[in-house]
């Protein structure tokens, strides 16, 4: 397979580089990077006008396998997950078993290697607890040598201070992070949306925003007692902005990720009662919403993840308090990004890769994507100019449980190459 | 003139004019009650289903007696949510209603939102009999009512709703229509019965009956749940009615006539003294009757939707 990427602009945050080049890529390598390059025997792929970057990376994705097939499976949460730009993702532990020893993270492993054919790299998190039961910690050592990139009871959170601690001191020794599912939970029992007017007027119950943030302060506390690393999963409130803003200013190991419906939706969007609006933490105010794009444009958050969390047509198809929390991501993502946060001024594309793509991997110990002659293309195309419309219909996910169908945005992915493989969308 | 709408699902958002045609019709419905035949071929052919999936005995009974005194067909069910919930969903409810061909549906729900839901999915005119703790549209019409028919007028007098906010949806709707009309709403309660933001409502908020007492033309006695959670949102039931609870003794001291609903069913000496709730200023039974009449009127402008 050869292919010649030609027009198109390479933003490169590892190299440093922003500048149009094009690329000789050959049986899935990169074989010679310059300015107006011809090569005889190569396809020639026009791609003026497109961003050339290191394969996106979402560490926040719930692919559902093993337990919950219906919802979604690695393969199709892996195709979703190129479509929409994406060549690796984190997998969550929230699997039915779930993911706390080495045989379940090997099942995962060896689903996602024959999925599509390594086109999508899946880095599994492991559970921090056995069963995620937020008791014991799980095996960080065994789990570790399997492969595990981070840990985290996602879905739930680690609610006990003294195994918080001890899951900070024992993944330290592995150099990866606790991710953190930030919900106090006697706060926020029998809570379906955010609380405050929107709330109150629904007659719904209210998970308050400081739910969040005491646990994430207790956290922080905590993670600068230890020599653990920390990492606040889908920031919701300002408060919590600011209480990562302030950790990062006395060098505290934190980091944190936002989603794209935390940065674009209020809980306004809940008086519809749609179901598609309800996930956890819940939408919230437009003063959150406006410190999250605070948080992104200043460095406070570090990454932009989805928190993909497919569930069945008939499963969000109830009332709204019995619906399950959650959103799909993976196939809005890029878009919502560019056209809130890049065409909105409030990031760069520079910036935009480096929370997609890099940021991601420096926290969980994934070595850089390197565009250089004689790597591996592990790279994401997009188009920022290209407008669309969501049709959830057209998702390769396995669930369309998305707020964003009929949404106008602008930008999106073109298509990604890694390891050999290709997935190109037009 | 007609409704503005074709379903009842709430008073929130809903125009000045609508409930303001719903009560002037209910006045010739409430003349109906008083005949000696109390029924009228208004809705005759038409099939109303109430589904009340949440236990009720007062508003059921009211609608139904509605329905038969507009000579509608009707039939109807009560389950409760529990037991709905873990077998047959809303939506194939939904579609079940929607294949027997039904004219209207009247639907208690424990579950904020569940018949906005149904009025998507269904063709049928939806009214909202209490969804959660979000709306109670018809008890708020027949409050308003209740308080004109009383005082002459809805505009410019003083309401206050007093009891758990948080959990009630006579409260929400309460707010919603009087502030339409005209009236200046305020709530009493416990600061824990009180929902976040309720004042971006445009209400005000007190804490202590005393400090609001002298100013109120209107008082809306909510009912204390009993069964919820004493503990967290307040202390004791003896607490409770010591802070909250309408006495004659309160009222006295507060120095003024103030008229007295309360939505039933009645803890007699929790929320409300037995005195108070028996005495000349309390309209309760009125507001039963006045029920009737008001849900006759809305079955009628939605049933006849001209």
């Amino acid at each position: 397979m050869q292919i010649l990427l030609k027009g198109g602009r390479l933003v490169d945050p590892v190299s440093g580089r922003d500048e149009s080049l094009d690329f000789h890529l050959l049986d899935g390598q990169i074989a010679k990077i310059g300015k107006n390059l011809s090569i005889a025997p190569a396809q020639v792929m026009d791609i003026t006008g497109k961003i050339v970057a290191p394969g996106f990376l979402d560490m926040h994705v719930h692919l559902r396998e093993p337990g919950y097939e219906h919802k979604e499976t690695i393969l199709s949460g892996s195709t979703a997950a190129a479509a929409g730009g994406f060549t690796g993702v984190c997998c969550m532990p929230n699997t039915d078993p779930a993911i706390d020893d080495e045989s379940v993270l090997r099942f995962v492993q060896n689903k996602a290697r024959v999925a599509l054919s390594g086109l999508v790299d899946v880095y599994p998190v492991a559970a921090v607890t056995q069963g995620r039961k937020g008791t014991h910690i799980a095996p960080f050592a065994e789990l570790v040598g399997a492969g595990a990139v981070g840990f985290s009871d996602d879905g739930d959170p680690v609610h006990d201070a003294e195994i918080m601690r001890r899951a900070l001191e024992y993944s330290a020794m592995f150099d990866r992070p606790i991710l953190q599912h930030a919900q106090d939970l006697p706060m926020t029992k029998g809570g379906v949306m955010n609380e405050g007017l929107v709330a109150t007027t629904l007659g719904l119950m209210g998970m308050p925003a400081v739910a969040e943030e005491t646990v994430v302060a207790r956290d922080i506390g905590i993670t600068e007692f230890t020599s653990g690393r920390y990492h606040v999963q889908h920031v919701s409130t300002a408060g919590t902005v600011g209480l990562v803003r302030q950790a990062k200013a006395r060098k505290a190991r934190v980091s944190c990720e936002a989603t794209p419906h935390h940065f674009t939706l209020t809980d306004e969007a809940v008086r519809s009662f749609d179901t598609n609006t309800k996930m956890n933490p819940p939408l919230r105010t437009r003063e959150d919403v406006e410190a999250v794009r605070q948080g992104l444009r200043d460095g406070s958050i570090d990454v932009i993840a989805t928190d993909h969390a497919p569930h069945s047509f008939d499963e969000k198809e109830v009332e709204f308090q019995n619906a399950p929390f959650g959103i799909v991501g993976l196939e809005t993502s890029l878009g919502l990004t560019l056209t809130e946060l890049f065409h909105k001024n409030i990031l760069s594309l520079y910036e935009i890769v480096e929370k997609m793509a890099v940021n991601p991997r420096r926290i969980l110990r994934i070595s850089d994507v390197k565009i250089e002659e004689g790597e591996t293309a592990n790279l994401t195309i997009f188009d920022p100019l290209a407008e669309w419309t969501v049709d959830p219909r057209l998702f390769r996910s396995r669930s369309r449980n998305t707020p964003f169908g009929g949404f106008r945005l602008k930008g999106r992915p073109f298509g990604v190459l890694n390891n050999g493989q290709a997935y190109w969308l037009e | 003139m007609p409704l503005q709408t074709r379903n009842l699902l709430g008073l929130d958002g809903m125009k000045r004019d609508d409930i303001q045609l719903i009560l002037d019709t209910a006045v010739s419905f409430r003349e109906v009650l008083d005949r000696p035949i109390k029924k009228v071929p208004t809705l005759q052919g038409k099939t109303i289903v109430n589904m009340f999936f949440e236990s009720s005995t007062r508003t059921r009974l009211s609608f139904e007696l509605a329905e038969r005194r507009l000579s509608a067909d009707v039939l109807g069910f009560q389950a409760t949510g529990s037991s709905v919930s873990k077998g047959e969903t809303l939506k194939d409810t939904a579609r079940n209603i929607e294949a027997m061909k039904v004219d209207m549906v009247v639907m208690r729900h424990s579950a904020s939102g569940a018949p906005h839901y149904l009025s998507r999915v269904i063709e049928a005119n939806v009214i909202n009999a209490g969804d959660g703790a979000h709306e109670h549209p018809t008890q708020a019409l027949l409050d308003m009512y209740t308080i004109r028919e009383r005082l002459g007028r809805i505009e410019g007098l003083n309401v206050c709703i007093v009891g758990d906010i948080s959990h009630s949806r006579v409260a929400r709707s309460n707010i919603h229509g009087l502030l339409s009309m005209g009236a200046s709403v305020s709530v009493c309660g416990p600061a824990t019965m009180i929902p976040r933001d309720l004042e971006m409502l445009g209400v005000s908020v007190y804490h202590h009956l005393d400090d609001v007492l002298p100013q109120v033309d209107v008082l809306n006695v909510l009912r204390i749940q009993l069964e919820r959670d004493a503990g967290r949102f307040f202390p004791t039931i003896r607490e409770y009615h010591n802070s909250y609870g309408i006495t004659r003794q309160r009222l006295e001291k507060a120095g003024r006539v103030i008229t007295i609903l309360h939505p039933g069913p009645i803890n007699r000496d929790v929320e409300i003294s037995a005195d108070v709730a028996d005495s000349e200023h309390s309209v309760i039974l009125q507001q039963v009757l006045n029920g009737v009449a008001i849900r006759m009127a809305v079955l009628y402008l939605l049933g006849t939707g001209s």
